[in-house]
């Protein structure tokens, strides 16, 4: 197996350039240009040198096998994003006997040869690393990270509960099985159903105009974070105190703005802390506001530095206009509240109008199946439920649609319920 | 060129066996059939009832290839019942309880009547080698049987064990001796083999049963027969008995668990989890203080009763004393105690869909040897594996059977494919093309591949051909009917009314509405008989379902249609998991269909696996 490696930070000239080593070489070739890290997952600062030249100074880090994205070992350099230092670097690589540069898409499959991700994380990656927009990346992250597997896992061993309760029924007519399983099924039906319903109306939105919108409030410590969110909202939903750092969650308010569905985050303050939970609040708060679509970046004072980069679209205002002059708005008297919902709404419909709609149509068609297929199996079972098969070919049906989704079930599953559930035989 | 004495040797004469040696003589192929005892060919070595739900699908499916199965158990049939008959037809499954000595002499008379078949008493105690394959069989007396393919039937005779408490001794089954030596040269092939277990009750004299006191289940008073040619019983018809296990039969098999063969660690093969023995019941379902037992007459010629329910490996006194506890058994005799058998099977996975042993040509397996439990099973097993065997012999083109087209398919498939881990049985539930697979269209399904296999004979191909006719017309007549709701009211349908104008099958698909009562709109319906009108409700009832399975079938279609090289190497194939290599390397699916239905088979690897393929079809394009 040979060792791979490549540039995993867009081509050209950029702030930090990152290249990726994943292969059994990879910790060993990385060696040979610089001493690796004395931990797994520990960024130290190295000198590379090759054939006795400095090449760069570097951030170095490595994962071992099998826990890293590619389940192999990686290697990671950070470097300054010159062109001159990636083509050196990355020709010092190709030198090391057993490396070579990476094809396409070779990081993932081999992620998902290792079986690190499943197919539809492998989907969201793909659509991660071919998203155009902003949003689509967004979306792709979320499907990444798994929960939409755990989900289906979920909603499939009800289902096969409900499938082998009703197949019990019927292929072993002559036994002892309890009649009565009807209930049960019912009961496992509507939870599915209600839960793929819930699930699908996000997803909906999700492909309509990319789950909704996230907006981020951000912004040091006591700038009025919370009392703007209390002002969007007309209530108190952040609990708003003049202690700095008091809200450590994320708090979350949903709101109809200019018809779009805008969910508003009040998110920790951002700055350096030494209390434990509040720095990890306040990572929490860099990482949602990052993944938010738009940040409402709130100084202090006109000039200051945000702690987070401002992109394309963010909205950056100074608020207590109670207490600092030429402030956008004053979250107490609500002076200017409306203007900045008027600019979030204005920007985010230029963006839905915009955007392409191309998240995975399958997810959607798939729990949309599976949705009518429950439906029809409790219209059945309300009916006639002496048509038990139909019944049973519903949830099938169902079942069929999630695996389309993750996993794949198997009769064997159905027949393990039954025998751990009931004795059967004559 | 060499001279065989015969294009197919089949070994046993169990269900396997026969239905082989039919399958195969029907193709035309002149077939020995050895087997220990002529008075073996049709023994049934357990409960005496063919059938059920699954099972009666497969001995349709038998029948529709013209096999002997459904013959013969309709005329062994004492007590007819179709299961599930409350509910749809897809589930019901035709079960008979059949008269022993009936079903042995009809099962004779069928196979001395069969041309091509002779009959061989003795024991095949080896193989005729040609280099690696198969071509004939020695038997005990050193005489030869020289064939072109060769099927081997021989049930629980590999390294059979029985058990009663904890005395054991080797046998196939009581009264039978193991095939030692035969079982050696199965070893020279190398095969993986597992170990398996299944057991029976003992057997009561019914002059020793209370019968006064029990329940009666009598057989269903318009009976269901197994084969399209039959029509009605021939035998007479009986009842049988229903009793419970109480705490007091769960205490003394509580107390004597330890001297149970199973419980006592005689054992080591897996049993079926469907079919447990009673010590299993008592102890797997703690908190039930009662199970039901069905007394079944084995014959209507003797006295011997088969208590479906209790199987054991407990000591015979222990059997006597449980047994007493159970209301009107109180002073019932054992005629034989029951037993446990332990046995070799060859991994199903070493075998192609014809059933023939991928490593050594000109052998085929089937029935019990393969993992399989059950008569029907067996049966299906030998139809596939004789028709095989024959048309290897005879140079024809092998038959095999999709898993969307019939029960026979189904099992082969899930065989071949996953292996077995406890006794293979059928179940409805196994086919997810359930809705068409019924019972009453085994013969639309498989007749016509019958006939082109040149396995159906003339009888059947007219009684089949008049039932299509009478369908198409049907069908047309019905077709040409278009009412609205309340029209279809007039004659007393009662629909919704939207509006829409149906014809006769729209209509049909109502679960409320019969074929008779769309007589009264279009009256020469009348001429259609009465299995050609059940089974055109039965499509209509399904159609919609079936439409929509029709695209999955597609879908298969397409996995199916990537076809994986025989030497496609899985050794490269960094992303699998060693033990789902490990997996796919010995079953060697097919297709990639075939692939996804290997078990442990996940998503990640069949994506990777189908790219592998592409790679490999793209160099060698
Ligand atoms: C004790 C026991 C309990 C069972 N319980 C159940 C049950 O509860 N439910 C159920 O569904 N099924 C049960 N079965 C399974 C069912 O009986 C079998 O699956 C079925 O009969 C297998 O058919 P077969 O043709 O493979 O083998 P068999 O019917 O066993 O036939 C094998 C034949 O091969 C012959 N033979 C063997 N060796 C040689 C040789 N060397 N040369 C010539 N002939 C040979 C034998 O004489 C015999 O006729 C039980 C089986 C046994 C033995």
């Amino acid at each position: 197996m040979d060792t791979i490696f490549a540039l995993a930070t867009a081509r050209g000239k950029s702030g930090v350039a990152v290249i990726r080593i994943s292969g059994p070489d990879a910790k060993s070739a990385a060696a040979k240009l610089c001493g690796l890290p004395d931990a797994p997952r520990k960024a130290e600062l190295r000198t590379l040198r090759h054939e006795g030249e400095v090449l760069d100074e570097a951030l170095v880090l490595y994962f071992d096998s099998p826990q890293s994205f590619t389940g192999e070992d990686i290697v990671e350099l950070h470097l300054h994003g010159a062109v001159a230092v990636i083509s050196s670097v990355l020709a010092a690589l190709s030198e090391i006997p057993g490396c070579r540069q990476a094809e396409a898409g070779e990081f993932t499959r081999r992620a998902l040869e290792n079986e690190k991700l499943d197919l539809a994380q492998v989907e969201g990656l793909s659509d991660l690393i071919e998203a155009e927009t902003e949003a689509q990346r967004k979306q792709a992250m979320r499907v990444l990270s798994g929960a939409l597997g755990e989900k289906v896992e979920e909603w499939r061993s009800k289902l096969i509960r409900a499938a082998a309760l009703i197949e019990a029924t019927i292929d072993f007519a002559d036994e002892e099985v309890p009649e009565d399983v009807y209930p049960e099924v019912g009961n496992l039906l509507d939870d599915v159903r209600t839960s793929l319903e819930r699930e699908s109306a996000g997803t909906k939105m999700a492909e309509r105009i990319r789950d909704g919108f996230e907006v981020a409030i951000v912004g040091p410590p006591n700038v009025g974070k919370s009392t703007l969110l209390n002002a969007f909202a007309g209530r108190e939903a952040a609990i708003t105190s003049d202690v700095a750092g008091t809200t450590r969650d994320v708090i979350e308010v949903r709101m109809d703005i200019s018809g779009l569905p805008i969910t508003f985050l009040d998110t920790a303050g951002l700055r350096e802390t030494e209390d434990k939970i509040e720095s990890l609040g306040v990572e929490l708060a860099k990482r949602r506001a990052e993944l938010a679509d738009l940040r409402i970046i709130l100084l202090e004072n006109r000039g200051d530095v945000p702690l987070i980069e401002a992109e394309d679209g963010d909205m950056v205002v100074v608020g207590k206009a109670d207490m600092v002059r030429d402030a956008d708005f004053s979250a107490v008297s609500g002076d200017g509240v409306g203007r900045i919902l008027e600019k979030v709404g204005a920007e985010l419909s230029t963006r839905a109008g915009g955007a392409g709609l191309s998240i995975r149509a399958r997810h959607r068609s798939a729990m949309s199946d599976a949705i009518s297929s429950l439906a029809s199996a409790n219209n059945q079972l309300a009916v006639s439920p002496e048509l038990t098969e139909l019944i049973a070919e519903e949830i099938r049906t169902a079942i069929r649609s999630l695996d389309s989704l993750v996993g794949r079930v198997d009769v064997e599953d159905v027949l393990d319920e039954i025998f751990s559930s009931f004795c059967i035989g004559k | 060129m060499k001279h065989f004495s015969f294009d197919v040797v089949v070994v046993g004469g169990g269900h396997a066996g026969t239905e082989a040696a039919h399958a195969a003589a029907r193709r035309g192929a002149r077939v020995a059939l050895v087997t220990l005892k002529e008075s073996d060919i049709g023994v049934m070595s357990c409960n005496p009832a063919i059938g059920g739900l699954g099972k009666g699908h497969l001995v349709r499916e038998i029948d529709a290839l013209d096999g002997v199965m459904g013959r013969v158990a309709d005329k062994a049939g004492i007590q007819f019942r179709l299961l599930n008959r409350r509910k749809g037809p897809a589930v019901q499954g035709p079960r008979a309880q059949a008269d022993r000595a009936l079903y042995r002499a009809a099962m004779l008379n069928e196979t001395r009547a069969q041309t091509n078949i002779e009959i061989v008493e003795g024991e095949a105690s080896d193989f005729i080698m040609d280099g690696d394959a198969v071509r004939g069989v020695v038997l005990g007396d050193g005489s030869e049987l020289t064939a072109r393919a060769v099927v081997l039937t021989t049930g629980t005779f590999l390294r059979g064990i029985i058990h009663i408490g904890d005395v054991s001794r080797p046998g196939g089954r009581i009264g039978d001796r193991p095939s030692v030596k035969l079982a050696e040269r199965i070893d020279s092939f190398e095969l993986d083999l597992g170990r398996l277990k299944t057991g029976t009750p003992p057997r009561l004299k019914s002059g020793s049963i209370n019968w006064s006191v029990l329940e009666d289940q009598p057989g269903d008073d318009d009976p269901v027969l197994f084969s399209f040619l039959s029509d009605g019983p021939s035998a007479k018809q009986v009842s049988c008995g229903i009793t419970h296990t109480n705490e007091k039969t769960h205490e003394i098999i509580r107390e004597n668990l330890s001297r149970s063969a199973m419980y006592g660690g005689h054992i080591d093969g897996v049993g079926p989890r469907y079919c447990p023995s009673i010590e299993d019941k008592v102890v797997r379902f703690a908190d039930k203080t009662s199970h039901q037992i069905f007394l079944e007459p084995e014959s209507l010629t003797s006295d011997l009763i088969y208590p479906n329910g209790i199987s054991t490996s407990l000591p015979e006194e222990v059997q006597v004393d449980y047994v007493h506890s159970i209301v009107g058994l109180e002073s019932a005799e054992i005629a034989q105690p029951g037993y446990a058998i332990e046995y070799d099977y060859v991994d199903p996975r070493s075998l192609t869909p014809s059933l023939q042993l991928k490593s050594v040509p000109g052998l085929y397996l089937a029935g019990q040897i393969n993992g399989t439990t059950g008569y029907e099973e067996a049966a299906g097993q030998g139809m596939v594996a004789g028709l095989n065997a024959a048309g290897e012999a005879l140079g024809l083109e092998p038959v095999t059977f999709g898993r969307d087209v019939s029960y026979l398919g189904v099992m082969i498939d899930d065989l071949v494919t996953r292996g077995v881990t406890e006794p293979y049985r059928m179940f409805t539930s196994r086919a997810e093309y359930r809705l068409s697979l019924r019972a009453d269209n085994a013969d639309q399904r498989l007749t016509p591949l019958g006939l082109q296999a040149g396995c159906v004979g003339e009888r059947r191909k007219q009684v089949f051909e008049s039932k299509m006719d009478a369908l198409a017309s049907g069908r047309e007549v019905l077709s040409e009917i278009s009412v609205s709701a309340s029209e279809a009211a007039k004659s007393g349908i009662r629909i919704a009314e939207d509006g829409a104008r149906r014809d006769g099958l729209e209509l049909l698909a109502f679960a409320d509405v019969d074929f008779d009562a769309l007589i009264k709109l279009r009256p020469e319906l009348q001429r259609i008989p009465e299995n050609v009108r059940s089974q055109i409700k039965f499509d209509a009832l399904y159609a919609n379902y079936i439409e929509r399975q029709k695209r999955d079938v597609a879908a298969l279609k397409k996995d199916e249609a990537h076809r994986i090289p025989n030497d496609f190497d899985y050794g490269d194939m960094s992303g699998l998991s060693a033990e789902l290599r490990s997996k796919l390397e010995k079953v060697r699916p097919e297709t990639l269909g075939h692939a996804g239905r290997v078990e442990g088979m996940t998503p990640a690897a069949l994506t990777l696996l189908l790219a592998k393929l592409r790679q490999h079809e793209r160099r060698t394009a």
